[in-house]
Formats: C-alpha cells, sequence, structure tokens
C-alpha cells in the first residue's frame, strides 16, 4: 500500500527534487502509521447529535409500533365484534399494565408521527443546514416528549 | 440480480414516494382518531360502532391500514437492510413481518365489513 501511493507521488512530482520529497514521504509515512492515535472509548463523553437521536427514536418508534400492530388488531376487532367484545376491552383498559402498554404504544407514536412531520418538511429542502437541522431536531424530540406526558395525563 | 427484492415498490423512487404518501394518510387519520376521543367524553359500544358504521369511515380507516401496510413493509426494510447483514436471517425476518401485515390488513377488511 505504501509503494502505491508513493509511486503516485513520483509521478505527480516528476522532478529532480522529487526525489528527496519522495523519501521524506516514505520516512513520514512509516511514522504516521506507527504513531499512536487519539482513541476516546469513554462513552460517556461520547454523545449522538441531535439529529442522530431523532434518527434513531423514528426508528424505534417505528418498529415497536410494527410489533404493537397485533395488539391493535386484535383490541380493535374485538371491541366491534360485540358488546362482550367491548366490555372486555373496556375492562382490559382499566388495568396500570394496559394503560402504561397503551402509553408506549401512543408514545411511540407521538415519537414516530412528529420526527415524521420534519422528515417530510426536510424533504422539502428545509432545515438542512447545521443549526437548523439541530434545532429542529431537538425541537421534535422535545415536542414528543411533552406530547407523551400529555397522552400519560389522558390515560390516567 | 434482482436488488428490489423485499421493497414494496418497483424502486427506489417508487418506495420513496409510497412512504411518504401512506404517511401522510395516516397522519390524517390519526388526527381525525384524536379529534374523535377528544370530542366524546363517553365512548360506548353504541357510538363506537356508529362511527365505523359509516361508509366513509370503513373506507378511510381500510385507506389507514392499507398505509399501514405499506409503509410497515418499507419501514421495516429500511431498517432490517441497515441492521441485519445475514440475507438469510433478513430475509426470515422480512418475511416474518410482511405476512403479519397483510393479515392486520385482511383483519381489518373482515372487521369492517361486519359492523
Amino acid at each position: 500500500m505504501v509503494d502505491i501511493l508513493t509511486y503516485v507521488e513520483v509521478a505527480l512530482i516528476n522532478s529532480a527534487p522529487g526525489i528527496l520529497y519522495i523519501s521524506w514521504c516514505f520516512i513520514e509515512r512509516q511514522s504516521i502509521v506507527k504513531k499512536e492515535r487519539p482513541v476516546n472509548l469513554d462513552l460517556s463523553t461520547i454523545q449522538f447529535p441531535a439529529a442522530a437521536k431523532a434518527s434513531i427514536l423514528h426508528r424505534v418508534s417505528g418498529v415497536i409500533m410494527l410489533v404493537s400492530l397485533a395488539f391493535l388488531i386484535w383490541a380493535f376487532a374485538t371491541s366491534l365484534s360485540g358488546p362482550e367484545g367491548f366490555a372486555q376491552v373496556e375492562s382490559i383498559m382499566t388495568s396500570f399494565i394496559a394503560k402504561f402498554i397503551g402509553w408506549g404504544i401512543l408514545t411511540a407514536l407521538g415519537f414516530h408521527l412528529i420526527i415524521g412531520i420534519r422528515h417530510l418538511i426536510m424533504d422539502m429542502g428545509f432545515w438542512e443546514e447545521l443549526d437548523s437541522g439541530r434545532a429542529s431536531a431537538t425541537a421534535s424530540i422535545v415536542i414528543s416528549i411533552i406530547v407523551s406526558v400529555l397522552v400519560g395525563v389522558w390515560l390516567w | 440480480m434482482v436488488r428490489e427484492a423485499g421493497t414494496f415498490g418497483r424502486s427506489g423512487p417508487h418506495d420513496f414516494i409510497l412512504l411518504r404518501a401512506s404517511a401522510v394518510v395516516m397522519l390524517l387519520y390519526v388526527l381525525f382518531m384524536v379529534g374523535f376521543f377528544a370530542s366524546t367524553a363517553d365512548v360506548t359500544y353504541a357510538n363506537w360502532t356508529g362511527l365505523f358504521s359509516n361508509l366513509w369511515m370503513k373506507v378511510f380507516t381500510l385507506l389507514a391500514l392499507t398505509g399501514v401496510l405499506v409503509h410497515g413493509w418499507i419501514g421495516i426494510w429500511q431498517v432490517l437492510t441497515d441492521y441485519v447483514k445475514a440475507s438469510g436471517v433478513r430475509a426470515f425476518i422480512q418475511f416474518v413481518f410482511s405476512v403479519g401485515l397483510i393479515i392486520v390488513w385482511l383483519t381489518g377488511l373482515f372487521v369492517l365489513w361486519g359492523v
């Protein structure tokens, strides 16, 4: 690899002083390869940028809702099957665990929807700069958290 | 080479459009349902079935479920192609989700049919 790169540089320089430069390059390259590079594996000091957080939250919430479809379609079918079925779903939804699961699904929906709207707006060419992208990602996450709290208040 | 295997549309741009079109349909449906629950103080069996017995509501619901089918299919494909590198495992998970989504769509159809 070093030989190939050096060869390219020879071709680029193609002059008498170049010989000196080539040998300098060769030494420099070797020292770069051997040099200890800064490594940061302290995970507490590494943070995703806001846009990456928004992106991963969008994906995670999407998969959560996809899995929860099994429960949702059951609740939909049962609640419309007759008065007994409706009463059954209604009584299940009074338990804490069912409410908590429902809250989780609606929270996932809120995150997915709000971050999704940001994606649609970005498709139109807005918020593509570093500052506006960061601000809109942070805003979408903050709004989603507020919606999640409101959903909790509504459920309990 | 069948590069499009597993996607919903026939090409990347087609998937791109389908994903966004289905998102808009489902967004409208969610807003409607939020409106329904906000305006209905006590959801009873009578007004719940009353809502879904309307023809327009059946169409709207099935439209939203079609959105779920398309959006879920493409969405899980995007996630799987990024994180699951073993093609056999990826194909299996995609199969499970795709069949599940079709089951959800068909269940919705027959439930709506009977209301």
